[in-house]
């Protein structure tokens, strides 16, 4: 069955009722060591609120014990702003009267050795949806440049073909990015008027083309905020189980994006609050022990600092959403949201240590020679 | 009656292994390594960062300690031999712990693929450990393979559940000559002590060890664990007895004659 068959299953008014009316005991499903769907779904509603503290403990002791007093150091690097898309909650939107650019392979090359003076070893490269200005061809380039700094490449860009990303992947990339935004189908058709985003379903199976082209890690989650977050943080747990199911190999990872500021100014239509992204994170950890959880400088220092014990597996640090952020004084530009955590690689170094925790720079050796 | 395990022509003093991951600090390990006496100590090299200083776990290894890198993020085979040559050639020696994962739900290993790197890495000269799923005939394809000892999991991997596969151990270590090693799943050191009273060689210990209230004395309670297991081995257990005597004995008719 396609994953897409799979979400039919779950109609949102059913998902709502049983929120609503589910009798199931939270405090039995918590320490459970697998859990079904419908228990997940129970975890996310109303009901589970009050027992988010003994959720929390749980989750604590899993994800001590899976992934160890260490979370994952990485950085984002943005190569181009310019797309296509109409995506109505982002500052990239192409009716966006902005000025746009595309690092050249030489610009590339400095933000490279910019960043990697910070010590960082694992980066994520991102772009708007535009094949004219970031073609593959242009990606693949500047990714050979930056397996020259950096030992784990990640790229959060347009949906690709599989041979697409197997082309990427030779080059050296060895992770895929990719938020399906919203899962709520009708929701998705509103929020994406225009552009090759419109499509749905070949978004939904973008991870499927990557698996199949080899990809080793792969890290999914919806853009929180645009849709109700208990439904939303469902599917999402969902598709990563579903993706898991069907491509044990891949290391899977969940990021839980909550709308920021940007230009454009779209507001949130379901606002997720702190206690409701804690409830997300906890519920996950405990339905999926083993998959890694992303928290980027979307959310503040002091924020991240508490939920660094919550089930954290890796962060950004030092981060710009800004193309061409780490060379010049981009004063004059936005990125493509903005940056709650401002601090520098070094001071997140610093924090996650106090707490009890190593910061780890490397944790993928390239298996090829790339060069 | 010297007892010392050899592995690969190695002599250890210490039948416990330590595991790096997991750790709050590398400051931690030199001082497990020291607490425990633990002699070999398995790295992953997807983690060892050889360019930056301070950040290069194997400059933490105190002096004599004997590098057993582990092929960690391998998916097959072939990318576990790809790791063991790297690592072979960026210095951390000839032993290599196999484990190939292609089971990211459970963190299982692949025996069939385990088997097929275990025989191209030993022909190659590496003294290969794979950690394997205590199964035995896959267990006999790796002594087959040239495999310097095997590791079969005690539970899941990180779970620290114990000795789960108790049962299938024993006949491992009841039919495999070579040393078996207790990899994974051990939580507790009456555990390991109980792992090595069964007749394994040696045990791997990382999860228990690193994410204790405090590492260092837990390393050391392994440390102890582990010598008295072994001591409780050699001097040879005395049998329970599951019934009490039986007060009409069924062949107490044999005497009468």
């Amino acid at each position: 069955m396609s994953f897409y068959e799979l979400l039919k299953k779950y109609e949102p008014a059913e998902l709502q009722n049983y929120l609503n009316n589910s009798s199931s005991q939270i405090e039995k499903i918590i320490p459970k060591l697998t859990l079904t769907e419908l228990e997940f779904l129970t975890l996310l509603s109303p009901k589970a609120t009050p027992f988010l503290e003994l959720m929390a403990q749980n989750a604590y002791l899993l994800s001590l014990h899976h992934f160890g007093r260490n979370i994952l150091l990485y950085t984002p690097l943005y190569l181009a702003d310019y797309c296509v898309n109409q995506c109505v909650y982002c500052g990239f939107n192409t009716t966006n009267q902005r000025k746009r650019r595309q690092l050249t392979l030489e610009e590339v090359r400095a933000e490279a050795a910019a960043i990697s003076q910070t010590g960082l070893k694992h980066l994520l490269i991102l772009t708007g949806e535009s094949r004219k200005h970031s073609s593959v061809d242009y990606i693949r380039d500047c990714v050979k440049i930056l397996k020259e700094y950096f030992t784990s490449i990640s790229i959060e860009i347009y949906p690709l073909e599989t041979d697409e990303y197997a082309k990427l992947i030779e080059s050296g990339v060895d992770g895929l990015t990719i938020y399906q935004e919203v899962y709520h189908q009708p929701t998705y058709l509103e929020l994406h008027p225009a552009g090759p985003k419109r499509d749905y379903r070949y978004r939904l199976e973008t991870p499927e083309r990557a698996a199949q082209a080899g990809i080793r890690t792969i890290n999914i989650g919806a853009l929180l905020g645009l849709a109700d977050w208990r439904t939303e943080a469902f599917y999402t747990g969902l598709h990563a189980q579903y993706l898991l199911n069907k491509f044990p190999e891949i290391e899977l990872s969940l990021s839980f994006p909550r709308m920021r500021p940007h230009s454009g100014g779209y507001e949130p239509t379901s606002p997720v609050s702190d206690q409701a992204l804690v409830q997300i994170m906890l519920a996950m950890r405990l339905f999926l022990p083993r998959a890694g959880i992303t928290i980027s400088t979307r959310e503040s220092a002091t924020f991240r600092n508490h939920l660094l014990k919550l089930g954290v597996t890796k962060m950004s640090a030092g981060s710009s959403t800004v193309v061409g952020g780490h060379i010049d004084d981009n004063s004059e530009n936005t990125g493509q949201f903005e940056i709650a955590d401002q601090r520098s690689v070094a001071e997140i170094q610093a924090a996650i240590i106090k707490q009890g925790y190593k910061p780890i720079f490397k944790d993928w050796h390239p298996l090829e020679d790339f060069s | 009656m010297e007892d010392q395990l050899i592995i690969g022509g190695t002599k250890l003093n210490s039948r416990l292994f330590l595991g790096t991951g997991k750790f709050a600090s590398y400051e931690q390990i030199p001082a497990a390594v020291a607490a425990s006496g633990a002699q070999v100590v398995t790295v992953a090299l997807r983690r060892v960062d050889f360019e930056t200083p301070g950040e290069n776990m194997l400059e933490y290894l105190p002096e004599g300690t004997v590098i057993m890198p582990n092929t960690s993020g391998a998916r097959n085979a072939a990318e576990a031999v790809r790791i063991a040559r790297i690592a072979r050639e960026s210095g951390c020696g000839n032993w290599i712990k196999i484990e190939v994962i292609s089971d990211q739900k459970y963190l299982l290993p692949d025996n069939q693929e385990t088997i097929e790197a275990t025989k191209i890495l030993a022909a190659e000269g590496f003294i290969v450990l794979p950690y394997m799923c205590p199964d035995l005939m896959a267990a006999k394809r790796m002594v087959e393979a040239g495999a310097a000892a095997i590791m079969p999991l005690g539970a899941p991997i990180g779970t620290n559940r114990g000795l789960k596969t108790e049962e299938l151990i024993k006949i491992l270590i009841a039919e495999i000559e070579l040393p078996v090693i207790v990899d994974a799943g051990i939580g507790r050191p009456s555990e390991a002590a109980t792992a090595i009273e069964l007749g394994a060689a040696a045990v791997l210990v990382n999860t228990a060890v690193a994410t204790a209230d405090q590492p260092v004395l837990m390393a050391e309670a392994f440390g102890e664990a582990v010598r008295a297991g072994r001591k409780a081995f050699l001097a040879g257990l005395g049998g329970t007895q599951t019934f009490a005597s039986a007060s009409s004995p069924l062949t107490g008719f044999l005497r009468s004659e």
